[in-house]
């Protein structure tokens, strides 16, 4: 068996600010609201707490994210998730929840610089300056949905699979030597 | 002659001169210099032509306002047309022409409409030009269009990048003179987050050439000590070069920051388009000067006082060694005192009031100037620059008691307040009887979301036209001698750019055009690239003059976004060339471009429509795809079929109400077909459903329709069944999907090797999880196309591996890729519907002839209600059937088919309509499915299409399945 492959294959760009594309990375979306044992169900994936809203919790190579009121993102090593799909039905057994295996249908991007943020502030309507560490921002890049959170002195943005070159033209646009904000 | 002087010019450089040519001419300037005040200081007074009449026009202000002195910049790929001298930064290297004549700008065969301006009032173009009617669109328009046009467009892509940018704020100051400052000031000494913009590079606006002090100080040093105060608050951001040019609901500003027009080529964004959203905006946008209107006061060398003002003491640039002032207002004395204290000449300040005491006519007085109060100019003498001016009475009608030669004129009308930022989202005006202007009625500001005042205008923008708060009376004076007759007013010009006179609102309005959005529009008043900045107020007031009624019962045209132009540009902001619009493409989308894949947009997918080989048409290649998925091997990328996960302990309920068939009986492991209806029972998707285990069923959308079909579901689950217990995720793109196809299908499976796939272990209908060539899939035997097919899903990150392994390995076995087209030509064999061919909203699965796909035994699904109305219920719809042309021939595209008579309107009656019409490789025929009435009822009638080019098709009505009737191609 091949390789898992991300979208652009890691691909990078030098501008004032460093793109990469990162990944494969996993990915679980759990659709789950005021179970018991939902917070015994993300610990064990996640070793997080549940996040709190727009909040996401973040340990390691691990993280939650509060995606809608009942819908979270647990972020995993790739090879992780079908160990981490056995966890959740265990732990939510008899309890209505959906968790499926979204890591191949997204493309996960690092921006990172001392000015990182102005390639964001350039297709994001998010205001930057307010941003607290430890939120999670679903939004828009341009014209297609995005997410955003810092993370490590920059920021990590999550797209669909499919618009990952389109994403990373944008980013490159908006990172060019010059343009800084 | 107008001309640099020896000393001065705070803004300009002079230790860095720069080159640039108008016209081709090579003439010097300074760093700091406006493109406007470059050429002046090289005695460029003549600077264009206008719009109409073709006559000779100079630089009339200083600002955004300039209406004549208009250019092309650049050339090739930096062209741009119509822009604004007074507002182009000069730098090296800089190259413009002139617009709006031919062949030459001091020779313009135009010209001649000058002197046939009496036969072209306003109104011209539409009384002449109306009849014969074809003859405005295909001779008169385009003729009009070329005589008149102002820049040229460029022929070639933009060289040039743009961005846009988001930003936030409590409190965002648009203008940085001196009340946005202190505005910008007072709300960051609040603690607000503040964003102050500047249209100029510099900031101060008109004080540092209108104001010795400020607030006690020298204006210098006012603003040196206040700019180093912003500059070192963290929450006060300034940007220059920016003009907020429009206000839009919800504190919502947008504004164009010229980042690099004035470094061309240096690589960075050339604009920058800033979208902010602003708790509060104040508006300190200034107020602009008015023109008078007197005979001949376009004629080049006529200008603004504040204008000539600014050339002299911000560029050192004189516009003549004589300048006669002509004024209704104090203001304009300044400009005598500043061009006197340059050591210029001004023979006569001209004061239309009885009497000027205040003290600026006092100073100027004092230093000797020649004042003369109740007088006005009775004519501009001079064609292609001033040469003098003829003086009368202000009260009388012109006759003319002195003549003066001078070589520039500095004229004030009064100040019209910017109250374009107030008004874009509905802030009322008042009028200022004290002005003669418009202001802001603070009573009656844009509102925001919680009702509190969404603008507010300090400075001269609201009113206050003197720092010091001293109170400025200036008494209307519209036409210049008030008694003036037509021979006059017809020489008076409001709207320079567009050529209206004086003459021209007076014939509109005794055309019956009394109300000012019909006159602006008759005459074309204030529509010019300038907005009417200098003339709209000028206009309206001799509208109602001449209406006699009051300025405010006339009212204003409407003050809509953007204040100034913006280019295109910088409105398409990064969405160009590759990232014009997101495309989504499949992981195998990489392999398919390398194996010279021909795409159609699928919606913003791109698909391979064919595989075309060298040599081969795209028809060509279509047809080599069917034949070899018919009799070898066929591989399609279908991983743009959309794939969404529904499961809950009401999940079977609720597909059963979503789909018109019943889903909940499904068994686990096994595939039905379903269609989905709107409430008003019109088919608007299709696709095969899985049951993956007790709980949970997958559903396959079509392409186009997975997003949509998500967001329905989500729709009824979150808003209507908010209690049942039902969960859904859109997984279409977690996968690829391989579609296998053919009679060496199951082969191909075998040699990748890893699961049972024979008819016993996995038939028709059923899928089955495992591996092939180590790949982990999710194998459907599902069928499209009526061959043996299987539906391969892998997760996305091994699709282009998946894919590769199947071509390489299917080799052997004849494998050929296929697109879309050949999908679509096998389907259509097959009699199978394609949602958007067979459906377009107005039809129901019922006119399909799909009743077997529709439960009779649910007491309800999505759109039963709807599908029961007498109309959808009606036995005389047009249905689904197949049509053999009877000589062979491909029915057209869109073709109809015609009924006996005609309608009311003369149209022939039509009985039905192709759906799908194609070239069948597989029949050697043209085969077509469409609606027809009562069609199923009509089975080996011939009936006739009709063809684009005029004439019929026959073709004989059948069963809509062309190959394979008994599906055992499929079954093996």
């Amino acid at each position: 068996m091949s390789e898992p492959v991300s979208a652009l294959n890691g691909a990078s760009f030098q501008g004032f600010a460093t793109i990469r594309e990162i990944g494969p990375l996993g990915m679980i979306t759990l659709r789950a609201k005021g179970l018991k044992s939902l917070d015994k169900a993300i610990k064990a994936v996640t070793g997080t707490k549940v996040p709190a809203q727009r909040r996401i919790e973040i340990k390691g190579e691990h993280a939650c994210g509060w995606m809608s009121p009942d819908e979270y993102l647990l972020l995993l090593p790739y090879a992780e998730v079908g160990a981490a799909l056995t966890k959740i039905a265990k732990a939510l057994a008899g309890e209505h929840h959906l968790a499926v295996d979204v890591s191949d249908a997204r493309a996960v991007f690092r921006i990172e610089g001392d000015r990182a943020d102005q390639v964001l502030r350039k297709l994001m309507p998010v205001d930057f300056d307010r941003l607290e560490p430890g939120e999670l921002r679903r939004s828009r890049a341009a014209q297609v949905a995005a997410a955003i959170w810092k993370q490590d002195q920059g920021f990590t943005l999550v797209c669909f699979r499919s618009v990952a070159a389109y994403v990373m033209g944008l980013l490159t646009h908006s990172a060019q030597p010059g343009s800084e904000l | 002659m107008s001309t640099r002087l020896a000393r001065g010019g705070r803004l300009i450089d002079r230790t860095a001169p720069v080159e640039f040519t108008f016209n081709g001419k090579r003439f010097r300037g300074y760093q700091g210099d406006t493109l406007a005040a470059g050429l002046l200081a090289n005695d460029q007074v003549l600077v264009g032509r206008s719009f109409k009449y073709h006559r000779p026009r100079g630089i009339v202000a200083s600002g955004p306002e300039e209406p004549n002195a208009l250019v092309n910049l650049g050339s090739g790929a930096r062209l741009e047309p119509n822009q604004r001298t007074t507002t182009t930064e000069l730098f090296d290297g800089l190259e413009c022409t002139s617009q709006n004549h031919w062949p030459s700008l001091e020779f313009d065969v135009g010209v001649v409409n000058n002197y046939a301006a009496r036969f072209m009032p306003a109104g011209f173009y539409y009384k002449t030009f109306i009849h014969p009617r074809p003859a405005w669109k295909h001779l008169f328009e385009p003729f009009i269009r070329r005589a008149a046009g102002l820049g040229k467009a460029p022929t070639t892509g933009d060289a040039d990048r743009y961005e846009q940018a988001y930003a936030f704020c409590d409190v965002l100051v648009i203008g940085a003179g001196v009340a946005g400052l202190k505005a910008a000031q007072a709300a960051a000494d609040k603690g607000h987050r503040v964003i102050l913009l500047e249209q100029q590079p510099t900031l101060g606006g008109r004080a540092p050439v209108d104001q010795a002090q400020v607030d006690g100080q020298p204006v210098e040093a006012w603003l040196s000590a206040m700019e180093s105060d912003l500059a070192a608050r963290d929450n006060v951001t300034i940007r220059t070069r920016t003009c907020g040019f429009g206000v839009y609901d919800h504190g919502y500003v947008l504004a164009d920051e010229r980042v690099a027009d004035h470094t061309p080529g240096d690589g960075r964004p050339k604009h920058r388009l800033w979208r902010i959203r602003a708790g509060r905006i104040v508006s300190a946008t200034g107020a602009i000067e008015r023109p008078l209107s007197f005979a001949g006061n376009d004629i080049p060398g006529v200008m603004l006082a504040s204008a000539v003002r600014d050339y002299v003491v911000n560029y050192a640039v004189s516009p003549g060694d004589r300048t006669v002032i002509v004024t209704n207002n104090d203001s304009a004395y300044q400009t005598a005192l500043t061009l006197k204290a340059a050591g210029l000449d001004v023979p006569a300040i001209l004061d239309a009031r009885e009497a000027a005491d205040g003290a600026l006519p006092q100073a100027a007085r004092a230093a000797g100037i020649r004042v003369l109060t109740g007088k006005a100019i009775a004519r501009v003498k001079g064609t292609r620059r001033v040469t003098g001016v003829a003086i009368c009475a202000q009260a009388g009608e012109g006759a003319v008691q002195e003549e003066i030669a001078c070589e520039a004129v500095a004229m004030s009308g009064g100040w019209s307040p910017v109250v374009h930022l107030w008004s874009h989202c509905g802030g009322k005006l008042l009028w200022d009887e004290t002005l003669s202007a418009f202001i802001p009625d603070p009573a009656r500001p844009p509102l925001n979301h919680d009702g509190s005042a969404m603008v507010e205008c300090v400075g001269a923008a609201a009113g206050d036209l003197d720092l010091t708060g001293q109170p400025v009376a200036i008494p209307p004076v519209w036409v210049m001698p008030q008694g003036a007759p037509i021979q006059l007013r017809s020489k008076m010009w409001l709207d320079y750019q567009n050529d209206v006179k004086v003459s021209d609102v007076e014939l509109a309005s005794r055309e019956g055009y009394v109300s000012v959005e019909h006159t602006k529009r008759y005459t074309t008043l204030g529509m010019a690239t300038d907005q009417g900045k200098l003339s709209n107020i000028n206009g309206l007031a001799v509208l109602a003059e001449t209406l006699g009624q009051e300025i405010p019962q006339v009212g204003t045209t409407t003050f809509r976004p953007p204040y100034t132009p913006v280019t295109i540009g910088a409105l398409a902001g990064e969405a160009r060339g590759e990232i014009f619009q997101p495309l989504r493409k499949t992981p195998m989308h990489a392999a398919h471009e390398k194996a010279g894949a021909y795409f159609e947009p699928v919606g913003l997918w791109r698909r391979p429509y064919c595989f075309p080989r060298p040599g081969e048409t795209h028809e060509q290649a279509v047809h080599r795809e069917v034949l070899n998925t018919r009799q070898n091997l066929g591989l399609l990328d279908a991983s743009t079929l959309g794939k969404i996960i529904v499961k809950g302990p009401d999940a079977g309920r609720f597909l059963d109400m979503l789909y018109t068939g019943v889903m909940s009986t499904l068994p686990v492991g096994k595939c039905r077909y379903g269609l989905m209806c709107n409430e008003q029972g019109f088919l608007i998707d299709d696709g095969v459903v899985a049951r993956i285990d007790e709980e949970t069923w997958l559903c396959h959308t079509t392409s186009g329709g997975a997003d949509r079909i998500h967001a329905w579901m989500e729709d009824w689950l979150q808003c209507e069944w908010w209690d049942w217990q039902v969960y859904t995720a859109n997984v279409t793109e977690q996968y690829a999907q391989v579609a296998v196809v053919g009679p060496n299908a199951r082969k191909l499976l075998q040699v990748l090797g890893g699961m049972e796939v024979s008819k016993e272990a996995l038939p028709f209908m059923q899928w089955a999880d495992g591996t092939l060539a180590g790949f982990p899939v999710r194998v459907y035997r599902i069928s499209f196309s009526g061959e043996l097919s299987y539906e391969i899903a892998v997760p996305a990150s091994h699709g282009a591996a998946f894919w590769a392994a199947c071509n390489e390995a299917g080799k052997a076995l004849g494998a050929m890729p296929y697109g879309t087209e050949a999908l679509h030509i096998m389907r259509a064999e097959k009699g199978f519907i394609m949602i958007g061919d067979e459906t377009d909203g107005t039809v129901i699965p019922q006119d399909l002839g799909l009743d077997w796909a529709i439960s009779k035994k649910k007491a309800d699904y999505l759109g039963k209600r709807g599908q029961e109305r007498t109309f959808l219920a009606s036995p005389d719809r047009w249905k689904l059937v197949g049509f053999e042309t009877l000589d062979g021939s491909v029915i057209p595209d869109g073709a109809y088919i015609i009924a006996e008579g005609v309608n009311a309107n003369g149209q022939r009656n039509t009985q039905g309509r192709v759906t799908s019409t194609y070239y069948s490789p597989t029949l050697k025929r043209g085969i077509a499915m469409g609606l027809l009435k009562h069609g199923p009822a009509r089975m080996g009638e011939v009936v006739e299409f009709n063809t684009a080019a005029g004439g019929t098709v026959k073709a004989r009505v059948r069963d809509t399945v062309f190959y394979d009737k008994d599906g055992e191609k499929q079954n093996v």
